[in-house]
């Protein structure tokens, strides 16, 4: 028990105005889904927030159909400056009403309150700022001759950062000039629904972005609809194959972010302070619900310990629990299922023969809750050394040398990012240049920028997000 | 009493040797018919080697090999190699116009036209191996202190379906963006077209490509593709060759690829319908672009 | 608990065993201060801001106040000192709020050494309030090693309880390592009883590795407390300054078993960045620095901020200065 101990800070939740049950939103108006509704509850308390339609078949036919009328009629007929203002809009809307976002967030995610305010929602709108700017400014973008949309966006995304990956999706397509039609994950639709408002607020032209909601039956509609030109995918490698097998041999396009088993390499002559930060950032931020999480350390093995003694050290500061207190380092897990796959995992792990630690922490005694857990003594062929937990579990492997730590980092399916911790600049070019990741972060990490494109190598996935490259999946080009 | 001509025995190359299949198998290659030799019986060419899924295999594990070493190359390296092979089939054009006359049936000037911009096409992509990264890669602007750059690499082993018309000018297309950027490929020839393919082979073997870098193997893609596409270790395909190759379903293709997300290159065409380009125009970066990885580093500014 | 270093030890024989070396050489030192690990700029101010943002409400905040109060060297260090301040300093401190008197008394007055007699007077015997004394030729230590061994003297003998040195960063930087420790050591022998506070001057080391290094010698030659600032020169004490100081005292335990003190000093002037250094000692070092014999703030006006808060948590009403009593008011809180 510390002897400072912080009273409950908890950020107001008045600030949201929750309705009883949503529809959704296509072309401009929200409707009621003809699918069953389902309940979205909040992880921390298990407490129902809102009942969400499920989107049929019929309702994506529709939302898709507002989306090409949009496309035909307005929007491919829009200057690119007139669009780019209506991304503008988008951004400042959700700067001026960010801390709705951030509380709704953590409510509907189980994220801390610190994380949603400090990084999602400032992020999500950073990313409409940034791409607004492009609308009007393809043909310098270097993309290839004569850039222009493919048409109707099909876009699915994971509960892990509902709004982010939102932004992350729609900013692109909608500058690039396409109309959008986008399924927020079933257990995060919130904010999602609150974003339908934004567009709403901002004169967004009625079926330029429609948001359906539901779980996979619902994708799968998204993903078969023959009216969809492009999909954009971020969540699991098992559903990204299978969208990859639903378009092979159509002439749909689709970006997959797909998952990680990140290697985080710690050597010995790494700011050491700096480097448990990093790895605890790697794998605690948004509790390890992060496709590019660090969530195995290869710590050469002549500091193994002392990285061990000062990272549980460390870990024992961390504050679990109420996700609105802003004061908590790590939050809920977001639904029983992900929490019932982290503890099977993290049960074979042990099983395994790996030396299993956590922080001790109390949890409340209501939602989804995980303590920060360390395996150490892990091999490369443990399953906690392979398959991606998605929780906040960090693995802890050694390795003698830096060939060593390139291989054991390659060693996997995966390819989403990694990290280096040296202090040595030559090491950290060599290893950067030997690591197959979209993103390495050297002495550094989980960091994200809408400039800086993100996407993996290998079974993470393809196509990049972010940046000028980030345009590219959503533009053809040629005569 | 003129002189008995030594022919050629056509092999495979894989890993920078020329093994027969290990199947055992070849098959019969004739020419194109053409102009007065329309309405005789077809030319019999030479027997190729018929390549198998084992042969596929080996040409994968040799381009796995090689792969690091061709992408660790430096890109003015790796330019000069490339413009050494246009280099090397200059040295061969009357042995390719030969060839090419014979496996496309077409007339000596047009198949002189052919091998030239093949070979210029060597010279255009191997231009391109200490550029493309600086256009498309560069410092991202990010919101805080941090040095940020992305810039390209290699995706890997691509295995590419070279086309079934043409024989040359279409190969060439499609291994020289492969390679440029440090990939190594595996490459199904044309089936009825497989000749000019093995002699390219020849060239790449003595201009300082490295061995496993290119693998060249003549068959039917319907026999050897699904092997490819399927195959783990490789990591993006390229189906120009489905367009007019019998037996061969791409969306199949595609659909066995997505097993470990490779990335796929579609062949042209509209809808099912794969069609051949025209290989004569002017190349763009997207046969390039299409087999690279975009890999974005940050590192803390700080004193 | 660890020991403290109080107790006379001979700086050189223990830094010739903690490096393993028979003689101790400015090569030993170098090579010793320069294996310490790297701080990464970005990473470091990254997790001071991050310290920074958190959240201390209603019972915890009146305790943290509370203790901040307790922690404060209650410091005049201008030429214009006269008796009469130094007398009004030390009323302030014996009394801080008038208004309420629970209110806790700072740690310490700290004052140049000639005005060490009147503050230990004003403040009498018994009061718990330590006079503090800036030494060796502050603020900036450039003298010779006489004067600053006789400046020390002088304030012990007045009564000083504890001796705020300077180091030497010429010599730091100029990579003297052993000057700077063999000065340290030898002030640490002529102050006696007298904790140390060896004033690292952060603002001149600029970069957080000499920061890093300046600690540990510090300690290493047997400083009681390292402190970042003589309060002269800007930037002063820093978040992310006084985090590297507490990771160094927290791994000089690790090392040694011994704890040693961390006071910044100079630029903290609000509750609000009172609190976020407490935060940062109880979450980087520990909770045991979280008393008055391990941790201070170097401050003038930060204790007037405290009052007024701690009146507005008592009273539920915002304050204002009016309401605090102040031998020397001023504007600048």
């Amino acid at each position: 028990m510390s002897k400072f101990e912080y009273a409950p800070a908890p950020e107001s939740r008045a600030i949201v105005d929750l309705q009883t049950s949503y529809g959704l939103f296509i072309n401009g108006e929200f409707v009621d889904g003809s699918g069953d509704a389902f309940k979205s509850i909040s992880p921390a308390t298990e407490e129902v927030l809102a009942e969400v339609s499920e989107a049929s078949e019929a309702d994506v036919d529709a939302a898709v159909k507002a989306a090409r009328t949009a496309y035909t009629r307005v929007w491919s007929k829009m200057s690119g400056a007139d669009r780019g203002k209506y991304l503008y809009r988008i951004a400042r809307i959700l700067q001026e009403r960010a801390r709705e976002f951030a509380v709704l967030e953590s409510l509907d995610n189980g994220k801390p309150i610190k994380e949603s305010r400090d990084v999602d929602i400032p992020l999500a709108a950073a990313h409409f700022f940034y791409n607004a700017g492009w609308a009007d400014k393809l043909d310098f973008a270097s993309l290839g001759p004569n850039p222009r949309p493919h048409g109707v966006v099909g876009q699915i995304i994971p509960w892990n950062f509902p709004m982010l990956m939102l932004a992350w999706k729609i900013a692109p397509a909608l500058a690039t000039g396409n109309t959008v039609v986008l399924k927020p994950a079933e257990t995060t639709p919130l904010t999602a629904l609150l974003f339908a408002e934004v567009c709403q607020q901002a004169d967004l032209p009625p079926g330029v972005v429609n948001i359906v909601t539901g779980a996979g039956t619902t994708g799968q509609a998204i993903v078969d609809h023959t009216g969809i030109d492009k999909l954009a995918f971020t969540g699991s490698t098992g559903v990204g194959k299978m969208i990859a097998r639903a378009i092979a041999g159509t002439r749909k396009k689709a970006t997959l972010e797909l998952g990680g088993k990140a290697a985080n390499i710690v050597f010995d002559d790494a700011p050491i302070d700096q480097a448990v930060e990093g790895i605890v950032n790697g794998i605690f931020f948004n509790q390890g619900h992060v496709c590019c999480a660090g969530s195995r350390l290869l710590v050469q093995e002549s500091i193994a310990d002392e990285v061990d003694r000062r990272l549980k050290r460390r870990l024992e500061t961390l504050r679990v629990g109420d996700p609105l207190d802003k004061n908590t380092d790590v939050g809920a897990i977001n639904s029983r299922a992900q929490l019932d796959r982290i503890v099977a995992l993290t049960d074979a792990g042990e099983s395994e023969g790996a030396e299993r630690w956590d922080n001790g922490c109390p949890l409340p005694d209501k939602g989804f809750w995980f303590r920060p857990t360390v395996f150490t003594g892990v091999t490369q062929t443990h399953r906690i050394a392979r398959e991606e937990i998605f929780g906040p579990v960090l693995s802890v492997l050694t390795f003698r040398t830096p060939q060593e730590a390139v291989a054991k980092a390659n060693n996997t399916p995966y390819g989403l990012s990694a990290g280096i911790w040296t202090e040595k600049g030559s090491r950290i070019l060599w290893m950067a240049d030997q690591l197959k990741a979209g993103v390495v972060w050297a002495n550094t990490f989980n960091k994200f920028d809408p400039t800086s494109p993100f996407g993996g190598y290998k079974e993470s996935g393809y196509g990049r997000e972010g940046g000028r490259h980030g345009l590219e999946p959503y533009v053809k080009t040629g005569a | 009493m003129s002189r008995v001509d030594v022919k050629k025995t056509y092999k495979l190359y894989i890993g920078g040797k020329f093994p027969r299949s290990e199947s055992g198998r070849s098959y019969e290659v004739y020419a194109a018919p053409s102009g007065r030799s329309r309405s005789a019986a077809p030319k019999f060419l030479a027997n190729a080697a018929l390549g198998s899924r084992k042969d596929a295999r080996d040409a994968v594990t040799a381009a796995r090999a090689a792969q690091p070493g061709w992408a660790s190359a430096t890109a003015y390296n790796r330019g000069q190699v490339l413009y050494r092979v246009a280099e090397v089939m200059e040295s061969r054009r009357p042995q390719l116009v030969q060839e090419v006359r014979d496996a496309e049936g077409l007339t000596p000037a047009a198949a002189e036209s052919v091998v030239s911009q093949a070979i210029d096409r060597w010279v255009w992509y191997a231009g391109w191996s200490d550029k493309y990264v600086q256009v498309l890669g560069g410092l991202n602007p990010v919101a805080g202190p941090y040095f940020n750059i992305s810039a390209s690499e290699p995706t890997g082993v691509v295995a590419v379906l070279a086309p079934q018309e043409s024989s040359l000018l279409g190969l060439v297309s499609v291994i020289a963006p492969v390679i440029v950027s440090g990939n190594a490929v595996v490459v199904v020839t044309s089936a009825e077209r497989p000749l000019p393919a093995i002699t390219l082979s020849e060239c790449l073997a003595t201009s300082d490509v490295p061995g496993g870098v290119v693998n060249i193997i003549t068959g039917k893609a319907a026999e050897i593709a699904p092997w490819l596409a399927s195959h783990r270790d490789v990591n993006a395909i390229d189906l120009a060759g489905a367009a007019g190759a019998d037996g061969v379903d791409w969306g199949a293709l595609e659909e066995a690829s997505a097993d470990n997300i490779k990335r796929v290159l579609r062949p042209a065409g509209d809808g099912a319908d794969a069609v051949e380009p025209d290989w004569t125009q002017t190349p763009d970066l997207s046969r390039l672009t299409a087999f690279l990885e975009t890999k974005t580093v940050w590192h803390p500014k700080g004193r | 608990m660890s020991t403290t270093t109080d107790t006379a030890i001979d700086a050189t024989a223990r830094a010739r065993d903690l490096l393993g070396v028979t003689r101790l050489t400015n090569q030993a030192l170098t090579t010793w201060l320069h294996g310490l690990p790297g701080v990464d700029q970005v990473g470091c101010e990254a997790r001071a801001a991050a310290l920074g943002t958190r959240s201390i409400k209603t019972t915890s905040k009146k305790w943290a106040i509370d203790l901040a109060i307790s922690m404060i060297d209650l410091t005049t260090l201008e030429g214009a000192d006269t008796p009469g301040r130094v007398r009004g300093l030390a009323a302030k401190a014996l009394v801080p709020d008038p208004s309420d008197l629970s209110t806790p008394r700072p740690a310490a007055v700290c004052v140049y050494g000639d005005m060490v007699e009147t503050a230990k007077k004003a403040l009498g015997p018994d009061s718990g309030v330590k006079v503090a004394a800036v030494a060796t030729a502050f603020p900036s230590g450039r003298a010779s090693m006489a004067v600053k061994l006789a400046d020390t003297r002088d304030a012990v003998k007045a009564g000083a309880d504890e001796i705020d040195m300077v180091i030497d960063r010429g010599a730091f930087l100029s990579g003297d390592y052993l000057t700077v420790f063999n000065q340290i050591a030898e002030v640490k022998k002529a102050c006696g009883d007298a904790r140390l506070k060896v004033i690292m001057e952060t603002g001149e080391l600029v970069t957080y590795d000499n920061v890093r290094r300046a600690s540990w010698l510090s300690m290493l030659a047997g400083g009681d407390f390292i402190k970042t600032s003589t309060g002269k020169i800007q930037p002063a004490a820093t978040l992310p300054v006084t985090l590297i100081m507490l990771e160094a005292v927290r791994d000089w335990r690790v090392l040694t078993g011994e704890m040693v003190g961390v006071k910044p000093a100079g630029g903290i002037k609000t509750s609000k960045d009172a609190i976020k250094f407490l935060v940062t000692v109880s979450e980087v070092a520990g909770d045991d620095w979280l008393d008055n014999h391990w941790f201070r703030f170097g401050a003038s006006s930060l204790l007037n901020d405290l009052l007024l808060q701690r009146q507005r948590m008592t009273t539920g009403a915002y304050s204002g200065a009016n309401y605090i009593a102040d031998d020397s008011p001023s504007t600048a809180y």
